[in-house]
């Protein structure tokens, strides 16, 4: 007899937070509000602890139904939830991390305006993304993923009164949803040949079928179509542009939305879309393309940025790039363990980021930063460990899941592993270019941010912090707590995927395992860039020369990494005045760079510009107000002017009256003369 | 002998002059004379067909519309008073204040 | 025979009458007119033998509904009408309408019934017939057409009466 988890009690419980907040937050104090939504994220967070002590117990994977939806026909879908080694993996993400930046948010959204709106939007966007995670058909999870694209929306444009953050939320909105129409075309599909929407009932029909090597085929184009979803919620090219835009918001909300936890549904879903992926090799090769470009592109924007937020944005749209490359060479658990870390360190910097904001009083221009090492040391050492981390520097976590990637990816293509190398050189430069800009050197910022008086013009972020004390300043517990956690996190995270060269035994590996090979088509894997090699590839009778070349590969990787911090060493805290003229001398391209590639002006002329003008031509002018309103004015017009000369029936005049009633009169009597006389 | 007929053709000419009269008169005094001359061809029809159909109901309801011919012009002569009083004239003309 | 030429003398009068009504220009020619038909049209009950009708017509209407008019005209010192703007309506629709309807009428009652002669005095209507009539079948009617008459006996003396005299009173 299976065991009710009572599943759904964990997305409901930080959804009666927002309730709760949502309604009666406004008049609750700072403190109520707070209280509130830590306590049903942390009860979440709670509840998700306990079936992960259970889970050992129970028999994988392990659904509950909470109650029909649809039965029509022979499709039916449910509110029904899904738990397998997969989910609960992410499951621990969201409600962990979320669980801590909620209470880094307290700290830091304490002295603005919206406190309680604040808290009931987080809340709902951990009730629509545990809904995605916990889902057990698509179509719930397409609710949880419309859900934290509208969560999304509404925190990017939390301080809406500003200009750039609404247009923000409404650009994060419009290009996930054409993201989502992919994914909805996916599922049309889906429904039309499987006939149903629930992942156990899909894989058993898709299992039977072999790859489609050829090319065309159903699977490839579901797999694509899923691919355009996940492109659109994962920051992939072409549809990262939202991400970038997205840090109009507030520091914890990018930490937790784009990057721990909204912008890896979309590798949540590829992962879950496994069983497709395996047997449509285009698909997959096109995921690892799209990967491998994106990573490339955002890092390379991400060298030249000079808002701290931004540099983070595009990395995680570059990281986001590297679980891609993983999951379209097959390796789909080394996706899942850099997904894992990947929100363990980007979290953190984000919310260190945050911690320097605030010290700075809202500066977030890191060439007005700099020698804050000494100020604020909580989130120096913090920070200094998420960069490491995310550099890719032993023993910290990113190293073993970007290393265990990167050897997957040589699996399926030398091409694949050495752009990935490149990236993963150019994430350690302008990750370190950061870290020395932000803390080294000399503090070249204004003296009035310095003394946190003044209110920051951007971002809304009012300091009117009132405590006397001037000057760069520490952040407060809440703050730094999380980021401390976080930290730890951070350095132990990767261990538990240390890979068999380095004499581990890849134990999240071997937790997924289950999840990803029960349903490997059962083709011999003579062409590693189309089947998906398997990671028990890596132990067993070659292990030993296999071992051999993945120690070589580790070893490349680490080195780029150093060069990374050498560089960055080099050029923002040797020579400062370095870059400026390599900028120069690079002109135009290091123009474009900057600019991002143009690519907002390109979508702006491509599709913005001629949509709204399609809309005020076609929709404003030509519809609506020259068909629905000039109708509508037409017809009173009409009225009008039928009433305007009836009226003069109407002429007070006796005479006039009885000549119609004569004439009437006439009428009827000829009609009853004419009606006797047939 | 005379056919019934000949009795309601003069009823319809009586009627018929009523009617002009009414629709080309402008002193209100004569249009409800006009009415009344109207009643009377009315009457002489039910009269006519009281003897056609030997029927003395037919005349009984002459009484009626008698009866009521003469409320009808007791108080339609005193609203013509009011008006006249009110409005300073009897032509119908000049009384067009519901005129749109 | 005699019945014919009587009838065709007093029904000419009755047409001369109510066309003088419509020629006349000041009303009170038109009223005396209109006794006139009152007059003609009694005498062509007399000949339908509704003796009851004629009588009652020559008492009611042409003494007492008449008598009323004239007051009124020489009351309210009703002159020659004027020539004012008449209406148009009443010209082009009132009166070809009026002439269609009668046109009509009196085809239907040329060529279908009414063919039937009746005889001088036909139907007697002896005021004994005509009361019992009215006091058993019409009762009602009859009753009602009483409050009626009240009623505009009532209604009569309130709008005519002088504005300043109606404060608070009531006549009834």
């Amino acid at each position: 007899m299976t065991p009710n988890l009572h599943l759904w009690l964990i997305p409901v419980l930080p959804l009666v937070g927002a309730v709760i907040n949502g309604f009666f937050g406004k008049k609750f104090s700072r403190q109520t509000v707070a209280a509130v939504a830590l306590l049903f994220s942390g009860a979440a967070f709670a509840l998700v602890l306990s079936v992960a002590f259970r889970f050992s117990s129970l028999v994988r994977p392990h659904s509950e139904t909470l109650a029909t939806w649809i039965r029509a026909g022979s499709f039916q879908a449910d509110f029904a939830f899904y738990l397998d080694q997969l989910s609960l993996v992410m499951l621990l993400v969201v409600t962990g991390v979320g669980f801590l930046i909620h209470i880094y948010s307290v700290g830091y959204m304490w002295e603005e305006g919206g406190f309680y709106r604040f808290f009931a939007y987080l809340n709902l966007f951990m009730f629509f993304m545990l809904t995605l995670v916990l889902a057990s058909n698509y179509l719930l999870m397409f609710i949880g993923w419309e859900g934290v694209g509208l969560a999304s929306y509404l925190l990017i444009g939390f301080w809406f009164t500003k200009d750039s953050a609404a247009s923000a939320g409404k650009k994060a909105f419009i290009v996930n949803r054409v993201g989502d129409f992919g994914f909805l075309i996916a599922l049309f599909l889906l429904i039309k040949h499987f006939g149903s929407l629930n992942f156990d009932q899909v894989a058993q029909s898709i299992r039977p079928l072999s790859p489609e090597i050829g090319g065309a085929g159903l699977l490839n184009a579901i797999g694509l179509l899923l691919m355009v979803g996940a492109a659109g919620k994962s920051a992939q090219i072409p549809l990262y542009v939202w991400l970038p835009d997205a840090m109009e918001g507030p520091t914890p909300v990018s930490a937790l939305i784009h990057a721990a936890t909204m912008v890896t549904a979309g590798v949540y879903m590829v992962a879950r879309s496994h069983v497709i992926f395996e047997r449509a090799p285009m698909a997959l090769t096109v995921v690892a393309i799209v990967g491998t470009l994106t990573a490339l592109f955002a890092a390379t924007i991400g060298v030249t940025q000079t808002d701290i937020k931004k540099v983070l944005a595009y990395s995680t749209v570059s990281q986001l790039g590297y679980m891609f490359i993983a999951c379209g060479v097959g390796a789909f658990s080394a996706a899942i363990f850099h997904l894992m870390t990947h929100a363990f360190f980007k979290g953190l910097l984000f919310l260190a980021a945050g911690s320097v904001i605030h010290a700075v009083s809202g500066e977030q221009d890191m060439r007005q930063m700099g020698g804050l090492r000494t100020k604020i040391p909580w989130t120096f050492w913090t920070m200094t460990i998420g960069t490491f981390a995310i550099a890719g520097i032993p023993p910290f976590a990113g190293f073993f899941s970007k290393d265990e990637i990167l050897w997957q990816a040589y699996q399926a293509s030398w091409v694949f592993w050495a752009i990935g190398l490149f990236t993963a050189f150019l994430t350690s430069f302008y990750m370190f270019r950061l870290w020395f800009l932000t803390f080294f050197g000399e503090y070249r910022g204004t003296a009035e941010n310095a003394h946190a008086d003044s209110a920051s013009p951007d971002h809304g972020h009012n300091h009117g912090h009132g405590h006397g004390h001037g000057g760069i300043h520490e952040s407060p517990r809440a703050m730094v707590i999380p980021l401390v956690v976080l930290a730890v996190l951070s350095i132990i995270g990767g261990w538990i995927g240390v890979p068999g060269s380095l004499g581990g035994s890849n134990r999240f590996a071997k937790f997924l395992g289950p999840v990803f090979h029960a349903s490997a088509p059962t083709l011999p894997a003579e062409h590693p860039a189309e089947v998906a090699p398997s990671e028990k590839k890596t132990e067993g009778a070659e292990a030993q020369g296999r071992h051999g070349n993945e120690l070589l590969f580790t070893a490349i990787s680490v080195l780029a990494g150093l060069i990374g911090l050498g560089l960055a060493w080099l050029l923002y805290d040797r020579n400062p005045q370095l870059p400026q003229q390599i900028a120069a001398s690079l002109g135009r391209f290091y123009g474009a760079v900057v600019h991002k590639y143009y690519v907002d002006e390109l979508y702006a002329a491509l599709f913005v510009k001629p949509l709204i003008a399609g809309s005020t031509l076609i929709l404003w002018h030509g519809i609506d107000r020259d068909v629905i309103d000039a109708g509508l004015d037409n017809s009173a017009h009409g009225a009008n002017q039928v009433s305007d000369s009836i009226r003069h029936m109407q002429s007070g005049n006796l005479r006039s009256y009885a000549g119609w009633v004569a004439a009437g009169a006439a009428v009827v009597i000829a009609y009853m003369v004419w009606m006797g006389a047939r | 002998m005379v056919p019934i007929s000949y009795y309601l053709i003069l009823s319809g000419i009586l009627f018929a002059c009523g009617v002009t009269g009414f629709l080309i008169k402008r002193n209100i005094i004569t249009i409800f004379m006009s009415i009344e001359l109207m009643l009377n061809g009315v009457n002489l029809s039910f009269v006519a067909f009281a003897a056609q159909w030997h029927a003395l109901s037919g005349q009984v309801f002459v009484f009626f519309v008698m009866v009521v011919a003469a409320a009808e012009a007791a108080v339609g002569l005193a609203i013509i008073i009011s008006v006249y009083r009110t409005r300073e004239t009897l032509n119908v003309d000049q009384v067009d204040l519901l005129k749109l | 025979m005699l019945h014919l030429i009587l009838f065709l003398a007093f029904g000419a009068v009755c047409v001369a009458g109510a066309v003088n009504l419509l020629a006349q220009r000041h009303p009170i020619n038109s009223a005396l007119s209109l006794v006139v038909v009152m007059g003609s049209l009694a005498v062509v009950y007399l000949l339908l033998g509704a003796e009851f009708v004629a009588a009652v017509q020559v008492i009611v209407y042409a003494g007492a509904i008449m008598v009323l008019f004239v007051f009124v005209i020489m009351l309210l010192n009703a002159g020659e009408e004027e020539r004012t703007k008449g209406s148009k309506v009443a010209l082009l629709f009132g009166v070809p309408g009026m002439l269609v309807g009668s046109i009509l009428i009196g085809w239907v009652l040329l060529a279908r019934g009414g063919g039937r002669s009746v005889p001088v005095g036909a139907l007697p209507g002896t005021p004994k017939v005509i009361g019992w009539l009215l006091f058993h079948d019409f009762l009602l009617p009859f009753e009602v057409t009483s409050i009626l008459v009240l009623i505009a006996i009532m209604g009569a003396v309130v709008l005519a009466s002088h504005p300043d005299t109606e404060q608070g009173k009531k006549e009834g």
